[in-house]
């Protein structure tokens, strides 16, 4: 079943009243093609647990990475992912887009 | 984000209340205005503006990069008439995420079999559609056929803020229903929100295609506004 935002939402804060750490990652601009539109959420709890896409799939991965730092650390952070990024050689967009997603603690 | 803001945020959006998150992706603060909040707010226009298109996005302010996440409550569609037009609606409205309520009081279509799953509503249009609230996030179509049932459901729309209202039947249909509305006291304006025929011209035969019309009309009014579906159309 496709988590919708509210959901996701509703989920973030559910977690982390049940006592988990939560990071919330959203999609703040997008450039080209890109799978999921501005205001996209992905969610994810200090295990690594997620609900929602901020890319359909191509750099959820490295978000989740960069999102249990942030848990960590409680500071927010910008990602860039695109083609013209090298580390997104790797874990890219395949589409050819370009995305900035904001990453920030659930406090 | 502090917790307490995200709990207003859903608590907002539970209530079928729009809201907008600042947030200083820079920086760093964030604040949450809510849709009563915004005439006062030094954002005002920006927010009005995100809110009626419904999109999340950044924007520059004082020089400072602030992204707006717009948070605009489900769209739902109120149909009214337990038909096979609107038995084909359910699955493409689903897929489209627009929360579907049916409602007709002829006992013998309103049934649980015919719509699986779907809020049922076997009663007088004019006694339910008061209770449901139709607000300025729901599309309301009346798809009887019957006066009877039809036109009071309609006058309740008409009264309401609704951001969509449609009615099936042909321009000759249509024409006396304009005449009982026009006697029944409401005015050349009100009337004239009503799209009918109902749905985009399409050549709509099968109940699907018809169905697929009126929620491309749907989607039309939603995303450019009652102007723009008008110009579309």
């Amino acid at each position: 079943m496709l988590a919708t935002d509210d959901e996701i939402l509703r989920q973030a804060e559910a977690w982390k009243r049940g006592g988990r750490n939560v990071a919330i990652a959203t999609v703040v601009e997008t450039w080209g093609s890109a799978p999921r539109p501005v205001g996209s959420h992905l969610v994810i709890d200090g295990e690594g647990n997620f609900l929602g896409s901020v890319s359909g799939g191509c750099v959820e991965g490295a978000v989740v990475t960069e999102a249990l730092d942030v848990i960590e650390s409680a500071k927010p952070r910008i990602l860039e992912f695109g083609v013209a990024d090298e580390t997104a050689w790797q874990v890219g967009l395949s589409c050819g887009g370009r995305i900035k997603v904001y990453v920030e603690p659930l406090e | 984000m502090k917790l307490d803001l995200l709990s207003t945020l859903n608590a907002e959006r539970a209530a079928r209340r729009a809201a907008v998150l600042v947030t200083d992706v820079e920086g760093g603060g964030q604040r949450l205005v809510r849709e009563a909040e915004i005439a006062g707010d030094p954002m005002a226009d920006v927010l009005r503006e995100r809110l009626r298109l419904g999109r999340s996005g950044m924007v520059e302010a004082d020089g400072r990069r602030l992204f707006l996440t717009v948070q605009v409550p489900p769209v739902r569609l109120v149909v009214v008439g337990a038909v096979h037009v609107s038995q084909a609606m359910i699955p493409m409205a689903r897929a489209l995420d627009l929360d579907v309520t049916i409602v007709d009081p002829r006992t013998a279509f309103a049934t649980p079999e015919r719509f699986p799953g779907v809020p049922l509503f076997a009663e007088w249009p004019d006694e339910v559609l008061p209770r449901l609230g139709l607000d300025r996030y729901t599309a309301f179509a009346a798809l009887t056929h019957d006066p009877k049932i039809d036109d009071p459901a309609l006058a309740a729309a008409l009264r309401s803020e609704c951001f969509y209202v449609g009615a099936l039947g042909s321009r000759k249909t249509h024409a006396k229903r304009v005449a009982r509305l026009a006697a029944a006291g409401f005015d050349e304006g009100a009337i004239a929100r009503i799209r009918a025929p109902i749905g985009l011209s399409i050549g709509a035969v099968s109940p699907a295609e018809i169905a697929l019309s009126i929620l491309g009309e749907i989607v039309a009014a939603l995303r450019l506004g009652p102007a723009g579906a008008q110009a579309e159309a």
